[in-house]
């Protein structure tokens, strides 16, 4: 919470966001089109960063491409502002773009995620981020990429309810949990990627901009403002989202995504906010109205 | 009077061909592949085709079932709504939907033929689903009434195929076809691989299915026995050429074409 908004000072030894300038013209050229067609995998030529495939370079690529020098930049990691990976990457583009950062979701102009999507809800003039693993929604079914790029240009997606029945058969209800597929404008299926299936309405005509890249397999796409992104369901089964009989053993708020803590060895529980801000500045409100 | 009437309509019905096949070739060589192939097949009618190996059988089954263009000759398909389709001038999208509607592949090894990481129940609704069925009880029910028409224990419903055997994959491939109602169905030797007394009650079934669901059928073969128990109209080919077609009773009794009449003459007589 001490970093709150102040510029810090860019290494000369780095381009400005560590891509160079080909690259990331390269990259805004590939999400020009991942905006003009919602939903859209889009391949791009991913390059290498200083991190290993799986810890965000997709996100990074995306976020080098189109960080300004005025944006204010918000990294997340599973909701947390301060774990290993929200730390480093935050501060890697501190010291290659000398770019403002922040915890707090509201200052943020660009938030680079893994896993969440913030509480709190999000405006019209930022831009989300998502660091993706998997794109292809189709994949589990079909390890054909030529097959599956002929099945999303055909709008054969038959074969997703595949998956929600085998879950609806073997437990009872539709079991996924995250990376829940969505129908982006009613034409593409999409990948979510890792965000639960709690966040998948904040998707559903967002004013912010939202971004996914993914580093190794090399795709991006895109869902701009205002679209319509519905989750996928059968009619006797819809589409729910995780509830929570407890509520934030912190903060005390009861509708957001809490993550479960065993604390010690007799298997005691806690569930606390996953969005860390969220929590914090709950917490900081109600020591003010004290 | 009334009477003739309604054969008269039946026989108009049903004197419009479901397949016109024109002059379908595709070599890969000199006589390798298939040449020349035209043919009409209608409503309910199976075609049984026999030949050795390597005659271009398959080819022939692949040329048909929309999965490999043709270097010369087209193929017509007279649709539900009765407008005829041009299989290779009509879009991927519309041979698609064909495939997964109104037609169906059996393929020889059911594990082609089945996506064998999910259940029985799945492999079966997976056409519905296709066709935008997106309730599960309805989806549900549909599974438990082909396996049982298909003589699979409905218990079964949540298994993986893996865990079934050879005879019941290639029942489960045969309901995953079926469930969406077609009217043509390809199969390319259904019952290759299978052992003599699972391979009667499969052609028992697949005979009852046939007559009960009045599907016309392009069977593959080179068991004649299942050629005479199934198809009303058998085509020999040999090395790309059809060289006889004809009724099989008329063909297996009394073949006139010298490899007819060694093909048939060589099975085995108990």
């Amino acid at each position: 919470m001490n970093d709150l908004t102040q510029a810090p000072v860019r290494d000369p030894a780095y381009n400005f966001a560590y891509l160079d300038e080909q690259t990331k013209r390269m990259i805004r050229r590939a999400l020009l089109k991942a905006v003009a067609i919602p939903g859209y995998q889009v391949p791009f030529g991913g390059r290498e960063m200083p991190l290993p495939y799986g810890w965000g370079t997709g996100g990074m690529q995306l976020t080098a491409a189109i960080l300004g020098a005025d944006d204010v930049l918000k990294v997340i990691d599973q909701g947390a502002d301060d774990t290993t990976n929200a730390v480093s990457i935050r501060r890697f583009f501190a010291r290659t773009a000398g770019v403002a950062t922040t915890e707090s979701t509201p200052e943020a102009t660009l938030i680079q995620t893994r896993h969440r999507i913030p509480e709190t809800p999000l405006q019209a003039d930022q831009i989300m981020v998502y660091q993706v693993p998997n794109p292809e929604p189709l994949r589990f079914i079909e390890p054909s990429e030529t097959e599956t790029r002929t099945m999303h240009a055909l709008n054969d997606y038959g074969v997703m309810h595949v998956k929600l029945y085998e879950d609806i058969a073997t437990f009872g209800h539709i079991a996924t949990s995250y990376a829940y597929p969505v129908m982006v404008d009613e034409r593409y299926v999409m990948d979510p990627s890792p965000i639960p299936k709690f966040d998948n309405p904040k998707l559903d005509m967002s004013p912010a901009l939202m971004l996914f890249g993914a580093g190794r397999e090399k795709r991006l796409y895109a869902v701009p403002p205002f679209t319509r992104v519905t989750s996928l369901d059968f009619e006797d089964h819809p589409f729910e989202v995780q509830k929570w009989q407890e509520c934030c053993a912190i903060c005390g708020s009861h509708d957001s995504f809490l993550d479960e803590l065993i604390i010690d060895d007799t298997g005691t529980q806690r569930f606390v906010c996953s969005d860390t801000w969220y929590c914090a500045q709950r917490v900081e409100q109600q020591e003010s109205n004290q | 009077m009334n009477l003739s009437l309604i054969e008269e309509q039946l026989l108009s019905v049903s004197a419009e061909p479901l397949l016109q096949v024109r002059d379908l070739t595709l070599l890969y060589g000199l006589e390798k592949g298939c040449q020349g192939v035209s043919f009409d097949l209608y409503p309910g009618e199976v075609l049984g085709i026999v030949g050795e190996s390597g005659s271009g059988k398959s080819t022939l089954l692949s040329l048909l079932s929309g999965r490999l263009p043709p270097q010369r000759g087209s193929i017509g398909y007279r649709g539900k709504d009765g407008e005829w389709l041009d299989l290779y001038s009509a879009s991927e999208a519309e041979r698609r939907t064909l495939l997964r509607t109104e037609w169906g592949f059996v393929e020889q090894n059911p594990r082609d033929g089945l996506r064998m990481g999910v259940s029985a129940g799945a492999n079966i609704g997976e056409r519905l689903m296709a066709q935008g069925i997106r309730n599960y009880q309805q989806l549900r029910s549909a599974g438990l009434d082909w396996l049982s028409q298909v003589e699979i224990d409905p218990l079964r419903i949540d298994d993986l195929p893996r865990t079934f055997s050879g005879g019941m994959q290639q029942r489960l491939q045969i309901a995953r076809n079926l469930v969406s109602s077609p009217r043509l169905v390809f199969m390319d030797e259904p019952t290759g691989g299978l052992d003599v007394s699972v391979q009667a009650r499969l052609l028992d079934l697949l005979r009852g299915l046939v007559r009960e669901l009045d599907l016309a059928v392009v069977i593959v073969t080179h068991d004649l026995a299942v050629a005479r128990l199934l198809a009303d109209r058998l085509m020999v080919m040999r090395r790309s050429h059809v060289v006889e077609t004809g009724l099989t009773d008329q063909i297996l009794d009394d073949p006139q074409h010298p490899y007819s009449q060694l093909l048939v003459s060589s099975v085995l007589q108990p």
